[in-house]
């Protein structure tokens, strides 16, 4: 029964999620300068996967060295989750007197807005991996996009000599400081992603020293670390 | 929808003009189209004569350097740092950059799309009148000029008198002197070529004697001695000695207990050793800026940049102690600009030393804007332009050269003083500035024939020019042909008219302060473009319209205008009276803040202080009425 279902809903693939698939298809060479990617993060009850739910999505879209306020996207979820204890952190109460979506039009507009640009977060596996299990409550599979983590890069744009802790995980307030970011809006999911996002526009530099990196090359994920 | 960072990017943009002067609905959108845009350090973002972009920009962390490259020689135009803006005059005058910049370090910024703050400032008359300003003046904001000036911190270090005392006195080093044989005839040839008032006698490089003013006074034109004597004759001695580590009250009580006006400064304080210097009673009186005269002196006598620089900040000091003392306003403001055009022409004198031949043919330097209105108290930017006398077309390009070398040499001397370049170029070292008396009075013209947006702007500028060095029958003959070109058109005096009536009343938005207690403009008020614009233009035009040549003081034209239109004798007078307050109230708090004074913080200000600008208000809306009434502005409204 529970297999049939599964299989219904799998051959009903709404509209959106295949034009979503459809943007994967065709192949562009690609350069840094002229790709737009979406920086984003998320507010959740708690580091769950299964058990937590997102509060918020913030993401916003980075082209060049460029953020573009007017491509961003803010939303807040009707969750019926809810964790008191997370709360401080996020600020977000359960009655909060803002527009929210449910999980489904929530995923709709992220998806709408992310199309195929590659996703940038900080500890990103996070992000995704939640943003995953919302889409997989709604039968839908993973997302394709490609992904970068601000928390590796910024390693990678570090000398080596500077590495004193090479398995150090740097927190986005870390980041921040050392890249001279004025952390302001943090913990909401729109102020962390526009942190995030200053951050992957001075760490870019960093890494193109000689000016031949490729888009490719950011994806590089050195296991030597 | 909820915008994070719109919001916080509002939060930003609301503390700098002309942002501050927007609604936030307005301003919402206006953030909500914002490009963060990070640059490097060394980055440039557009450059000299490059397309204008869609965005101009507001620095939101880090500095922005914008340099000008003439003729091979780049220099530094401003840095912008946190809530300026650049880049915005070329977009919105089509016209390529005129500037080169580039991250001086780190930095971020926000573009804003010219198509969203377009709409929005020719819909807002506050907007536009900023940017009309700052557009004129400078690129930014002036008063973040004027912040920058070195002027008004100067003030806060040295009003503490205690710093005072502990200062070492100024003296001249490597001393005029003569020796014991010089015949007295060359020691007052020598103190007058040099401007000095007393010669050292030296015997050994040691002082044996002076000579001042006072004894060529009681003991050559006496007739006790004769012109031809040794100045060992007549000399005073032996002379007051001192260390060069004299500190001011040292000197100071050093000079009484001598009654010498002169110490001589050696090696080891005493008259046994080597002269290293000599100190005036004149140098401590400057030291202490306290009296123009001896600062008209000493500029006149100043042969290096750094003295007339020093002089300037004097002069600074000598304001704030003018302020203190309560003396009549016009009085201060008089002789401080009376003192700021010595300096200038000093400067010009000491420029022209330096060409390589005479001017080829009859020049006139003139100041504008606000230092030709002889108005600029703190403010401390050049607008200046040269005429010069008609030459043959084939002489024309290399008797232009001349005084732009002139010129730039001048405006880099000024600069060195502790003018600040005028950011929109409008300097003497600007070719279309520094032109022929046929070039100007076609330029003029030329904005009164076909007034567009710029020529309305530059000739509230230009039209306020005074003579400052040079052949004055130019100027004459400039002023003359502006009359006969305004008689021949009256629309242009309309214009200027409109744009003054498009000012908006200060009576209105001072009330709404006043009822409001947590109202959006609840910080600041404008004093400069909302109550001092409004009269100094409406004081041009009318003087304008009589065709009658006086000073550009605001004042003096109140004055002049009082006597011209009897019938209107009471409204000018109250004027002039408000102008006087509000320009004294403007310095004031320049002063207070260690700034230009031009934003005041509503809150500061006292009940009795706020009725006072209430008052000086009243006349703006009734000389705005006779202005509606003059140029028939009811059907243009």
């Amino acid at each position: 029964m529970n297999f049939s279902l599964f299989n219904f809903k799998r051959n009903s693939i709404p509209e959106f999620w295949k034009q979503y698939s459809a943007l994967f298809k065709k192949k562009e060479k690609q350069s840094i300068s002229d790709t737009r990617f979406v920086v984003l993060d998320t507010e959740t009850t708690g580091l769950n996967f299964k058990k937590d739910r997102i509060l918020c999505i913030g993401a916003i879209a980075v082209k060049g060295n460029k953020i573009f306020i007017n491509d961003s996207l803010e939303i807040y979820l009707n969750q019926e989750i809810f964790n008191p204890k997370t709360v401080k952190i996020h600020g977000i109460l359960k009655s909060e007197r803002i527009k929210k979506l449910n999980e489904k039009e929530a995923l709709i507009q992220f998806i709408d807005f992310i199309k195929d640009s590659p996703l940038i977060a900080h500890h990103a596996g996070f992000d995704i991996g939640i943003l995953n299990a919302a889409l997989r409550r709604q039968n839908l599979g993973k997302l394709k996009n490609k992904v970068l983590d601000t928390g590796i890069l910024f390693k990678r744009s570090k000398h080596i000599v500077n590495i004193i802790t090479p398995n150090k995980q740097y927190s986005l307030d870390e980041l921040a400081s050392e890249l001279k970011i004025t952390p302001k809006d943090r913990h909401t999911a729109a102020g962390d992603a526009f942190i995030t996002a200053l951050a992957f526009l001075k760490i870019v530099p960093k890494l193109n020293k000689d000016g031949k990196m490729k888009y490719k090359d950011l994806f590089i994920n050195p296991m030597n670390y | 929808m909820k915008n994070t960072i719109a919001e916080r990017i509002l939060d930003f943009l609301k503390n700098y003009p002309p942002f501050n002067i927007i609604s936030k609905k307005e301003l919402r959108s206006i953030a909500e189209q914002v490009e963060v845009i990070y640059i490097e350090k060394g980055t440039p973002l557009f450059s000299q004569d490059e397309k204008p972009h869609r965005l101009f920009y507001i620095v939101h962390k880090g500095a922005i350097k914008l340099t000008q490259e003439d003729t091979g020689n780049t220099s530094i135009i401003d840095i912008c740092d946190e809530g300026d803006i650049f880049g915005l005059r070329p977009l919105m005058l089509k016209e390529n950059y005129l500037m080169h910049a580039e991250a001086n370090e780190e930095s971020i910024l926000y573009g804003i799309p010219l198509d969203i703050f377009k709409p929005l400032s020719e819909k807002n008359k506050n907007i536009k009148n900023y940017l009309i300003t700052s557009f004129a003046s400078n690129v930014k904001d002036p008063s973040i000029i004027e912040e920058r000036g070195n002027t008004s911190s100067y003030i806060a270090k040295e009003n503490n008198t205690d710093l005072y005392n502990l200062q070492k006195a100024v003296f001249t080093k490597k001393p005029i002197s003569c020796k014991p044989t010089t015949i007295v005839k060359d020691v007052a040839l020598t103190m007058r070529s040099h401007s000095i008032g007393a010669m050292v006698v030296v015997k050994n490089k040691k002082p044996i004697g002076i000579i001042t003013s006072k004894d060529l006074r009681d003991k050559i034109v006496t007739g006790d001695y004769d012109i031809s004597s040794e100045a060992q004759t007549i000399m005073s001695t032996p002379v007051a000695t001192a260390t060069e580590e004299i500190t001011i009250p040292e000197a100071h009580i050093a000079m009484l207990k001598h009654s010498a006006s002169h110490i001589c400064i050696t090696k080891d304080g005493s008259s046994k050793s080597k002269l290293t210097g000599i100190l005036s009673l004149h140098d401590l009186v400057v030291s202490l800026g306290s009296n123009p005269s001896v600062l008209i002196k000493e500029i006149k006598r100043a042969k290096k940049s750094k003295h007339l620089r020093r002089i300037r900040e004097k002069v600074a000091l000598l304001l704030n102690t003018y302020l203190e003392q309560e003396l009549p306003f016009a009085h201060i403001a008089n002789i401080i600009s009376e003192i700021n055009t010595v300096i200038i022409i000093r400067s010009i004198e000491l420029c022209l030393l330096k060409m390589e031949g005479p001017p080829p043919v009859k020049f006139t330097w003139v100041a504008l804007g606000s230092q030709g209105r002889r108005e600029q108290l703190l403010r401390s930017d050049q607008d200046n332009a040269l005429i010069f006398e008609d030459v043959p077309k084939s002489k024309f390009k290399v008797t232009q050269d001349y005084f732009l070398l002139l010129s730039s040499k001048v405006v880099k001397y000024l600069n060195t003083i502790g003018y600040e370049y005028c950011p929109a170029d409008m300097m003497a070292s600007n070719p279309k500035w520094c032109t022929s008396l046929t070039h100007w009075k076609q330029q003029f013209d030329n904005w009164i024939l076909k007034p567009d947006e710029s020529g309305i702007l530059l000739s509230s500028i230009f039209f306020d020019y005074e003579f400052i060095y040079g052949s004055q029958d130019l100027t004459d003959k400039l002023t003359k042909s502006l009359f006969k070109t305004l008689n021949t058109d009256n629309y242009f005096l309309n214009r200027l008219a409109k744009d003054i009536i498009d000012k908006p009343s200060p009576v209105g938005f001072f009330r709404q302060f006043i009822v409001e207690q947590d109202g959006e403009h609840k910080d600041f008020f404008n004093i400069k473009i909302r109550a001092l614009m409004p009269l100094i233009d409406a004081a041009r035009i009318l003087i304008l319209s009589h065709k009658v040549s006086t000073s550009n003081n605001t004042l003096q034209r109140y004055k002049k205008l009082a006597e011209l239109e009897p019938q209107n004798k009471d409204l000018f007078n109250s004027c002039e009276r408000a102008f006087r307050t509000l320009l004294k109230f403007k310095t004031e708090q320049g002063i207070l803040n260690g700034d230009s004074g031009k934003l005041i913080q509503l809150e500061s200000l006292t009940k009795t202080e706020k009725l006072k600008l209430k008052r000086a208000f009243k006349p703006i809306k009734e000389i705005q009425e006779l202005l509606i009434f003059r140029f028939n502005l009811k059907q243009m409204l």
